[in-house]
């Protein structure tokens, strides 16, 4: 969905620009309270993953295709503010780097896949997260449909983008039954893929996962003996070695 | 499994598919370019004043082989992404352990 410079015209692309940087800088903000020295190699890992991914186009049918996008994705993994970042930097690579995306059009697409990417994926996450049981086993189903719906609600951020700001004469309603049309399609594919690397990465490590932090306890410091405190029953007062559970 | 696994397995799978896999992703235009074709607005869509980057289209300048030059772009995207992606993270991250956390 990357858009390149062009569609839209300069007072649009500005004033997705302003969004973007705002959001971006509130992000920074924001993020601090989902990074620790726990999570921060997460951060990295995500954007690196869904920079590889969103190089996969699948085809969705009459010569067409889709990738991830990967906002629910990294919301669910790393936590929305932090998401919008790593969604971001993926972003600004492809623009500045592959072209993918363009220049002018880089605060649209912060604004469309960063941030509606992300908050729209996250909200429904959390909504459908909230209806299923409070079992680590709700997280990628949820992740799934957050995925699933957040590609159609970026599509419909486009198509009124465009009718506000699109260079070309083109019918508003056209554009958004077609958008909408193929991006459900697409949707598909971004909730399988989030599904499953949502599903690998609670399997593995549950406690990494920002959207399942309410579902692992926090491991609390425990003191723990050189060696095992079982002690014999028969005689507790004779041994000279027994420290068990002194400590 | 450790932090320092998961994400060392992670970003194996991310170079794999980037380096190896892209090679096999589909070519046909992606939802919104092939709408902008049908619909009739993809003539709007200007060249990228990054198109002349050297990888510019997940193609490597000066590498032929189309295997070999689009692995070489995405392994360098994926690097490039992760060092700055990881880089901002540690530098926004909370220094104190998670002791706030909800």
């Amino acid at each position: 969905m990357h858009v390149p410079d062009g569609f839209l015209d300069a007072p649009t692309s500005i004033a997705t620009g302003v969004v973007a940087a705002g959001g971006v800088a509130f992000a920074l903000r924001k993020a601090r309270t989902e990074l620790d020295d726990r999570t921060a190699p997460m951060a990295g890992l995500v954007a690196a993953f869904i920079f590889a991914g969103q190089m996969i186009n699948f085809p969705v049918g009459a010569g067409t295709s889709g990738h991830l996008l990967g906002g629910a994705l990294a919301a669910v993994l790393v936590g929305p503010w932090t998401g919008a970042l790593c969604i971001s930097v993926v972003l600004l690579v492809q623009a500045l780097f592959m072209a993918d995306g363009g220049i002018t059009a880089l605060g649209t697409n912060i604004v469309l896949m960063g941030l509606v990417g992300c908050f729209s994926g996250y909200l429904v996450f959390r909504l459908v997260a909230a209806a299923l049981p409070k079992r680590l086993t709700s997280i990628a189903p949820a992740a799934a449909v957050g995925a699933l719906l957040s590609v159609p609600i970026a599509a419909t951020v486009f198509t009124l983008l465009f009718a506000v700001g699109g260079t070309a004469p083109v019918n508003t309603g056209d554009v958004l039954v077609a958008m909408l049309g193929w991006h459900v399609v697409i949707g598909i594919g971004e909730a399988v893929v989030t599904g499953l690397v949502v599903a690998s990465v609670v399997a593995v490590r549950p406690d990494l996962v920002h959207g399942a932090r309410t579902l692992v306890p926090a491991a609390e410091l425990e003191i723990r003996t050189a060696r095992p405190t079982t002690r014999p029953t028969t005689s507790p007062t004779t041994s000279p070695t027994s420290t068990g559970g002194a400590a | 499994m450790r932090t320092r696994t998961l994400v060392i397995t992670g970003l194996l799978v991310a170079f794999l598919i980037a380096g190896v896999g892209s090679f096999y992703a589909s070519s046909h235009p992606d939802g919104l370019e092939y709408v902008a074709g049908k619909t009739g607005f993809l003539d709007s869509a200007e060249d990228s004043p990054a198109s002349d980057s050297p990888f510019a289209n997940y193609e490597t300048a000066g590498v032929d082989d189309e295997r070999l030059g689009g692995g070489l772009a995405g392994v360098v995207g994926v690097l490039v992404t992760l060092l700055l992606a990881g880089g901002l993270a540690f530098a926004v991250r909370r220094r104190t352990p998670a002791e706030a956390e909800r």
